[in-house]
């Protein structure tokens, strides 16, 4: 962290120098660029890259791209500047804070951006699925838009193809549905002759943010979380919690995940040291997995039961208030720019974040990779089928109601009945001074 | 701080100027203020004004974009009754308080005893004994987490030579919390050790010669005299230990994040979460006002009741 940060010292020191410098002789227009870091790889290098080519293109215009830590950092950082009365100009956020920032007053819509014809078009050119939680209004004509798709994910299931053929099943066939899931994980689970578990069958990590995993089981199950405006929560309904009963079971009942809840960062390790068959994880990993799994391995949609799906997740574009307008014009011009097909593909290629539009993988360089690693057209496969994240006003209270009551259910302490009836009590109290 | 306290000391080097009366003695005044004042402006900047504010914002509501903050009384008090989790969290900082100071007390005492000894290695020891406090909270909690993995962290693969089958230390209610109180005595015991250890090297040699011509027994001895005379290194480490167990929650962060289902929240990662995840300040302001009230109080328990029965050198 503390390398990470030395290392980046010395850049955005320079950049800040030249920028003062510059700012002095021409009237550059200067903007802030707030942005996170949550998978591996040299993400702050691959920025700096970008931006340096923007502003070798747009002269005139310096951004100042600030690496400043996890999601949440950033948004701390972003929002305690913003309160300060100095918020950056552009930030990449977690789709999910679009409803927090809006009610902090923080962040402006792009929609007055969007006049003419091109600029329009190409607010149109992402993937709906991506929009999902980018937008406000639903499907009403007062639709706003509040974020741009930049770094998205879906979750995806990886699977160790050694430990298929080893307990007989299909190495190239991942489990399709739910009922596929219980019946080759009940033979890829292995116990020595004392019933100790030496391998798992499936893992669906339940620390940190359950909430999105378990999108995973109620999308498949056609049960939806929350309204597309954000108010109201659907917690307790008979879908969710029959989802939220079939993932106990998967531990309690079928046996072959292990009990209580199972820390996300050492999902994958859990993977490579064979001690688990299947693991669900975010799309982001998959440079991860690919670099790290000593054994052959496969990428899948999630498995289906009513239906399919699994939520979107990741970073959006933001732009926040108290932009002069040269400013905003020039942050609207870089964020095109970000975007277009063949950055979308080059950003997708080199982190394993999701293109986050169509025509992006069309582009030469996306072919030739999909070309070597089809496992990566898996998650746009899927986007089909993807649905919003949770997301409502008061977003993180509401969801630490539902992380709490899957928690409890995992852990034995509620029958999901109970612990979904309790979460939706709380999220209706929370959200009481929305409606 | 006391008005009398600055004449004191500044008048104490020269008298003789304090002697000839009115001016000299409001120079003198002047003079010892000033040179509080460095020290009184980082106080109050970074102490005394955070508290009094946090105390104030706990009365108002939270300002919410256009809404600016309004005048609440005691409501966010109310709210902070009905609130399970707070509940939570305090049991659960009050149990592992309960646990985490007297285990590091006792094994930094332990261990200090042993490299006080004369043994072979003993330098080799001392610094392993000390080896975890250098390390930054955030790397331990890192490396802890995979000691606790299931199946192949360090703890399964060591139980498992005694044929105990693989638990999920953290992903456990029942066994979450105890897995950080371990982390944080581990981190904690050596720190404190370095205290003990300052203390039996200033103790004369002569009396335990005394001792062991009287006959007495070791355990006599460290009961009657070893232990009475580390008392104030006692006090010392207790105060630290007691500031550790509400302040220091990376490894909770890192480990848990407060699950499951708020087995591990302590009171600092609670406020921390409705303040920089919720970003409802003023309930945070509430929540910061009764810890502060708690560490209040248990200081002053400790000076007043404990400092009473400690013996001085």
């Amino acid at each position: 962290m503390r390398y990470a940060t030395m290392k980046w010292l010395l850049p955005v020191t320079g950049l800040v120098m030249m920028a003062l410098a510059s700012g002095a002789m021409a009237k550059d227009i200067e903007l802030s660029f707030y942005y996170p870091v949550a998978v591996g790889g040299p993400i702050p290098k691959i920025i700096d890259g970008y931006v340096a080519d923007f502003e070798k293109e747009n002269p005139g215009v310096k951004i100042n791209a600030i690496y400043a830590g996890t999601y949440q950092d950033t948004l701390v950082k972003a929002l305690t500047a913003f309160k300060s009365g100095e918020p950056p100009n552009i930030a990449v956020l977690l789709s999910t804070d679009m409803f927090t920032l809006i009610d902090e007053d923080a962040i402006a819509p792009f929609d007055d951006l969007l006049k003419d014809a091109p600029d329009k078009l190409w607010a149109q050119s992402f993937y709906p699925a991506f929009m999902e939680n980018s937008q406000t209004g639903g499907k009403t004509s007062d639709v706003k838009t509040w974020g741009i798709p930049f770094q998205r994910s879906t979750i995806v299931m990886f699977w160790n193809k050694d430990a298929f053929k080893a307990a007989g099943l299909d190495p190239d066939k991942a489990p399709d549905t739910w009922d596929e899931l219980v019946a080759d994980g009940r033979k890829l689970t292995q116990r020595d002759a004392s019933g100790n578990v030496s391998q798992w069958a499936v893992e669906i990590p339940s620390t940190g943010f359950p909430y999105w995993l378990f999108q995973g089981l109620t999308t498949a199950n056609h049960a939806r979380l929350m309204n597309p405006t954000g108010t109201q929560t659907e917690f307790d309904k008979e879908g969710v919690v029959q989802s939220l009963q079939f993932w106990v079971d998967l531990s309690s009942k079928a046996k072959i995940q292990p009990p209580g809840t199972i820390e996300w960062g050492t999902t994958p390790k859990d993977f490579f040291e064979r001690k688990t068959a299947i693991i669900w994880t975010s799309t982001g990993n998959l440079t991860n997995v690919r670099k790290n799994a000593p054994f052959p391995f496969g990428v899948a949609m999630l498995p289906a039961h009513n239906g399919r799906g699994s939520p979107t997740g990741g970073g959006n574009f933001y732009f926040f208030k108290k932009m002069s307008a040269e400013q905003r014009a020039a942050a609207f011009k870089f964020v095109k720019w970000m975007t277009t097909p063949e950055r979308a593909a080059d950003w997708g290629i080199q982190t394993g974040y999701v293109a986050v539009r169509p025509d992006a993988w069309d582009t030469d360089a996306m072919k030739k990779y999909t070309a070597d690693f089809p496992a990566a057209l898996v998650a746009r496969d899927q986007l089909k089928y993807a649905v919003a994240e949770l997301s409502t006003h008061d977003n993180q209270r509401v969801t630490k109601a539902l992380n709490d009551g899957i928690q409890a259910a995992l852990t034995g302490t509620k029958t999901p009945e109970q612990a979904m009836k309790d979460a939706q009590a709380e999220a209706v109290r929370i959200l009481k001074p929305y409606q | 701080m006391h008005g009398s306290e600055p004449v004191a000391l500044a008048a104490a080097p020269s008298p003789a100027p304090l002697a000839r009366g009115g001016p000299m003695r409001f120079s003198a005044h002047i003079h010892g203020w000033l040179m509080l004042l460095p020290a009184a402006v980082l106080l109050v900047t970074f102490t005394h004004y955070p508290a009094v504010a946090t105390i104030i914002d706990s009365f108002f509501s939270t300002p919410k974009g256009r809404r600016g903050a309004v005048f609440v009384g005691l409501d966010n008090y109310q709210a902070m009754l009905g609130d399970p989790v707070f509940f939570r969290a305090l049991a659960n900082n009050i149990l592992y308080a309960a646990s985490v100071i007297p285990l590091t007390i006792a094994l930094a005492l332990a261990m200090a005893l042993w490299v006080n000894g004369k043994i072979a290695g003993r330098p080799f020891l001392r610094l392993s004994f000390f080896t975890p406090t250098v390390l930054p909270m955030i790397a331990v909690a890192n490396i802890w987490l995979f000691f606790y993995a299931p199946g192949y962290g360090l703890l399964d693969q060591i139980l498992g030579v005694f044929g105990i089958s693989t638990h999920n230390w953290l992903g456990d209610e029942h066994t979450a919390l105890i897995c950080l109180i371990a982390v944080a005595v581990w981190k904690d015991a050596g720190f404190f050790m370095i205290f003990y250890l300052a203390a039996l090297q200033q103790m004369s040699p002569q009396l335990g010669e005394a001792a062991s011509i009287e006959g007495a027994s070791r355990w006599y001895f460290f009961r009657r005299v070893t232990f009475p005379l580390l008392m104030p290194t006692t006090l010392f480490v207790l105060i630290n230990a007691i500031i550790n167990s509400f302040r220091l929650i990376d490894h909770i962060v890192v480990m848990t994040q407060g699950g499951p289902d708020n087995t591990t929240a302590l009171l600092l990662f609670y406020i921390y979460e409705v303040g920089f995840k919720f970003w409802d300040t003023a309930y945070a302001a509430t929540l910061t006002a009764v810890l502060l009230a708690l560490l209040a109080f248990l200081a002053l328990g400790q000076f007043l009741i404990l400092d009473r029965r400690i013996h001085y050198q």
